[in-house]
């Protein structure tokens, strides 16, 4: 049988998904025998490649990085796993949403309002990616196959939904393994 | 007053009309198009001429064919004026001695006039709203005293049973059993409710009756409240309809010094009262919990039912709450029998029914035609079709309604017949609407009404409709998917079925009926899927797997 | 006391007959989902959570506000009652900012065990994002609207039990709020008896001790029951 490609992205969101992914500990090691990860943020690989099987999507969709990234998920992946409360509800990256013209609220607060020095919001175009005035759950841009809720989602709950996902099965999560927060 | 005044009075006031006889409607439409200028000139106008004696110029309700107001009346000549100005008036009273008056006429023998049928309207545009002695003249309060006199409480509730008479707030129930269940509760007390906050939008007909016949209204709660065994009655009108207030205010006034209402009406030992509450602006108020919370002084908000208000109603005590054009219809039923009126109408709808026909339609304005007219009848003959254009469909029963296509306008307006079609007969709001109204457009328009009036206590009528006018913007903009289209569909449907009061509960209909009959114009601003995804390996979730349903 | 008998997802009942189908249903072990209502209480029947289908009507029945009838026989759970009270959750999920991960009340909050219960693991419909108010000028207590889902326990707790009413509903639809007194602060209350019955009747963040940071707000439910019980009772015993 062929191996499964796996991925993992980061979007908006802290890493603390990933850092809970890291938390399955030795069974990384019965993963690494049965998929390969083809792209991560702890890998080095810089483009997103075709042909993956399986990517777990962290963070919501807050900048136009963020949106193009998972665009190029979806088209290059058959299934879609939106991973954790930020890419399933938007959370704590969405909660500047209720603001007004939130993208330039927020940078005028972090850097000009609260800065010590060097006020200024900072703008690098084709390198800073430009901030979207309203985040969104991935779902909210893309179709998104199964959810993973969970800030973040405990290492046996990532490991129920990869075990279903690695042995060909649909991931079915129950009870408390969906719950938000 | 006794039985012998009453009939003296309404003689001697017709003894004292002159033979001819100016009406000019001070209805608020006319009056909105300045027809109390218009009347008052005319009074000058008979007074300069040193007609007084021959003349009689009054201020009567609505004539109906409001998109041609002011509208001025002659008798016996019919003769009406149309879109009349204060300038006119010198002219209108110089034609009385014959010539012509230079002024627009109408035809009081056209469709709209002639194929009309006149019960709960035979006194509009006819009386003096301000004057009871003019609702007297026209064998006003006969009824209450024949009642009082002749009937016990049982048999005013049998003729009003036998007379098929139907709820005309919207849902049709029939009035003569919920009489009885307010009735065979004993209670210390029972309330009488007039329901008045009439709020569809595009509907004018308890406006249009309480500001031309209040006395009508009130007879009929007063015979209500001697039916049922209750002493004391509310009106609750909306502040928005201040003419209609105040010309309750003044009816009640009158009424209650000339012994028609208070106590020991028409000298018996009955009394009954009527108090008038005025609404804040709340359109779920007119929901008969919400608006009984209302007239407690809580906050307008409804309960769920049972109980019913025939059995808990005002402050615990059994209440009978009816539409104004349901009392407005009992009068005419204890004066001229349960058989007169089962004689109009179908044989589950009887009676008529008054619609306000406005939208793309030529003739717009108060409409009153026996229960089972087609509604192509109202639409084409009295109200002229459409200006331009075609007929594309009739929308019915305001924000709980639906829309009617063009090809179904053979339909009989009765109320299973419109409820068959996911519409209903609703308060009596008919909009009309040609090819160039987008249905989406309209039912979009409708569910922002239910948005912005909801009450907010049930969460599917609060946070449902913001999402249902959500999706209607996104078909609308050509942003949706398929999914989207389902999604409103499964949400109207769980909207409809668990809202707590009839607001969400009908909400949908709008959308529904819509869809039902105009769904390409949905369906046509859809999105196409956006393909290339690749063909999974692990199973992807579909819509019917269970595991991502999206609806 | 009038006993009725009915059937409770095929299971035969009996009831007092001044029961509500939501208390039959508890007593025979079937606990019917609800976020507005709560023992001791008036029940209101606005989340419509408890709707149920009774045999021979196509109408739904609110559970905490219909009484028993003999022969009844209600289904408290099947697709159609699963899905509309996920819908409900989902509508509750997208109308307000409910960020469980930062909210005090997360693992104590009945919102969240509702979506847990019903599965819910992602919200279909488009989130509203208002912009809301935190109240903190009461010196003990404070109210987030963010997290409000206008279930009125605190209105109710207070106007039925404490007798103060300094909790109201202003507003209508989508722009209701709970307001203290005439939509003043709470810490300017007058009538505001610093009982904090409103805030043990509080299923969700909404309402909190001050202090309480994430995960941190749990609340007594019996508190409200048990004061009902010795009042109406006289039963002292919890």
């Amino acid at each position: 049988m062929e191996r499964l490609k796996l991925a993992t992205v980061w979007l908006a969101g802290c890493s603390g998904c990933h850092m809970s992914f890291l938390d399955l500990d030795e069974w990384l090691l019965e993963l690494v025998q049965l998929a390969d990860v083809v792209y991560s943020p702890v890998l080095d690989t810089k483009e997103f490649p075709e042909g993956v099987d399986v990517t777990l999507v962290e963070g919501a969709v807050a900048n136009e990085d963020n949106l193009h990234m998972a665009r190029t998920v979806r088209a290059r992946s058959k299934v879609v796993i939106s991973f954790g409360d930020c890419a399933v509800t938007g959370n704590v990256s969405a909660m500047r949403n209720p603001i007004p013209s939130s993208a330039k609220k927020v940078l005028e607060r972090s850097y000009v309002e609260l800065a010590d020095e060097r006020k200024g919001a900072p703008s690098e175009p084709e390198i800073l990616p430009i901030l979207l005035d309203r985040v969104d759950p991935l779902h909210a841009v893309i179709p998104v196959d199964y959810f993973l809720p969970g800030c973040p989602p405990s290492a046996p709950h990532i490991r129920a939904a990869l075990e279903a996902i690695v042995a060909g099965k649909k991931p079915v999560l129950e009870g408390r393994q969906i719950k938000f927060g | 007053m006794d039985r012998h005044e009453l009939h003296e009075l309404g003689d001697k006031e017709r003894r004292s009309r002159p033979r001819l006889r100016i009406r000019c409607c001070t209805a608020a439409g006319c009056l909105s198009a300045n027809s109390q200028a218009v009347l008052d000139k005319l009074k000058h106008a008979v007074a300069a001429q040193g007609l007084e004696d021959e003349v009689e110029v009054c201020g009567v309700g609505c004539l109906r064919l409001c998109c041609e107001g002011p509208l001025v009346q002659v008798d016996p000549q019919e003769v009406l004026y149309q879109k009349v100005s204060p300038e006119h008036a010198t002219p209108i009273v110089g034609a009385l001695l014959g010539g012509s008056a230079g002024v627009t006429q109408g035809d009081p023998k056209s469709p709209f006039f002639a194929l009309q049928s006149s019960v709960v309207l035979d006194n509009c545009g006819f009386v003096e709203p301000e004057r009871i002695e003019s609702y007297i003249a026209a064998d006003g309060y006969q009824a209450l005293a024949h009642a009082l006199h002749e009937m016990e409480p049982g048999e005013v509730i049998d003729e009003i049973t036998r007379s098929g008479l139907r709820g005309r707030g919207g849902a049709g129930y029939p009035t003569g059993v919920k009489w009885s269940m307010v009735a065979k509760h004993a209670a210390a007390r029972k309330y009488i409710v007039c329901n008045a906050d009439e709020g569809d939008p595009g509907a004018f007909m308890n406006r249009s009756v309480l500001e031309s016949d209040p006395h009508k209204v009130l007879e009929g709660m007063a015979i209500a409240g001697y039916a049922v065994g209750a002493s004391h009655g509310y009106i609750y009108v909306r502040g928005e309809y201040p003419l209609a207030i105040e010309r309750l205010k003044i009816g009640i006034k009158q009424a209650n010094k000339m012994g028609l209402l208070g106590s020991r009406i028409c000298s018996l030992p009955f009394d009954f009262t009527i108090d008038i509450r005025i609404g804040a602006g709340a359109f779920v108020c007119g929901e008969e919990t919400a608006l009984m919370a209302s007239i407690m002084g809580e906050r307008g908000t409804p309960k769920p039912r049972p109980p019913f208000p025939a059995e808990t109603g005002l402050w615990g005590y059994p209440t009978l709450v009816n539409n104004v054009e349901t009392f407005a219809n009992v009068p005419g039923i204890i004066r001229r029998g349960a058989a007169w009126f089962a004689g109009i109408g179908t044989e589950k709808s009887k009676g008529t029914k008054v619609f306000c026909l406005t939208g793309k339609v030529k003739n717009t304005g108060l409409v009153e035609v026996p229960l089972g007219t087609s509604l192509r009848h109202i639409v084409e003959d009295i109200g002229g079709g459409c200006p331009d254009g075609k007929v594309k469909a009739v929308q019915t029963g305001g924000p709980s309604g639906g829309c009617i296509p063009e090809d179904l306008l053979d339909t009989p307006v009765d109320y299973e017949s419109l409820t068959a079609l996911g519409s209903i007969m609703g308060s009596g709001g008919m909009i009309v609407m040609d090819d160039k109204n987008d249905m989406v457009d309209v039912a979009r328009f409708f569910m922002n009404f239910c948005m912005d009036e909801s009450c907010g206590k049930c969460i599917p009528c609060r946070a449902g409709t913001v999402q249902l006018s959500r999706l209607l913007t996104k078909i609308i903009d050509g942003r949706a998917l398929n999914e989207d289209l389902k999604r409103l569909e499964a949400l109207c449907g769980m909207v409809k079925e668990t809202s707590l009061c009839g607001l969400g509960q009908t909400a949908p209909n709008p959308v529904l009926s819509t869809l039902r009959f105009f769904r390409h114009e949905y369906v046509s601003r859809i999105k196409p899927p956006t393909n290339g995804r690749p063909k999974p390996k692990v199973p992807a979730a579909s819509a019917d797997d269970g595991v991502y349903t999206p609806f | 006391m009038a006993i009725k008998t009915l059937t409770i997802d095929g299971q035969l009942v009996s009831a007092r007959e001044e029961d509500t189908i939501l208390v039959a249903a508890r007593e025979a072990g079937v606990n019917i989902p609800a976020l507005c209502y709560v023992d001791g209480l008036t029940p209101v029947g606005a989340c419509r959570l408890c709707l149920v289908e009774q045999q021979g009507t196509n109408r739904l029945q609110a559970a905490c506000a219909t009484k028993v009838q003999e022969g009844m026989e209600i289904v408290t759970n099947s697709p159609r009652l699963h899905e509309y009270r996920k819908m409900i959750l989902e509508l509750l999920f997208a109308e307000r900012n409910h960020i469980c991960a930062v909210c005090v009340a997360n693992n104590h909050c009945e919102l969240q065990d509702m979506a847990v219960r019903h599965g819910m693991d992602h919200v279909r419909f488009e989130y509203l994002y208002p912009q809301l108010s935190v109240d903190v000028s009461h010196e003990q207590f404070g109210i987030d609207h963010n997290r409000c889902i206008l279930c009125t326990r605190c209105v109710r707790a207070c106007h039925e039990i404490e007798g103060a009413h300094t909790w109201d509903v202003s507003g209508r639809g989508v722009r209701a709020r709970v307001i203290t007194d005439m939509n003043q602060p709470w810490g300017d209350s007058d009538t505001c008896t610093s009982c904090g019955k409103c805030v043990q009747a509080c299923p969700t963040g909404a309402i909190f001790r001050q202090g309480s940071t994430v995960a941190e707000m749990e609340r007594d439910r019996s508190m409200l029951q048990f004061l009902v019980n010795a009042r109406e009772k006289k039963q002292w015993n919890v």
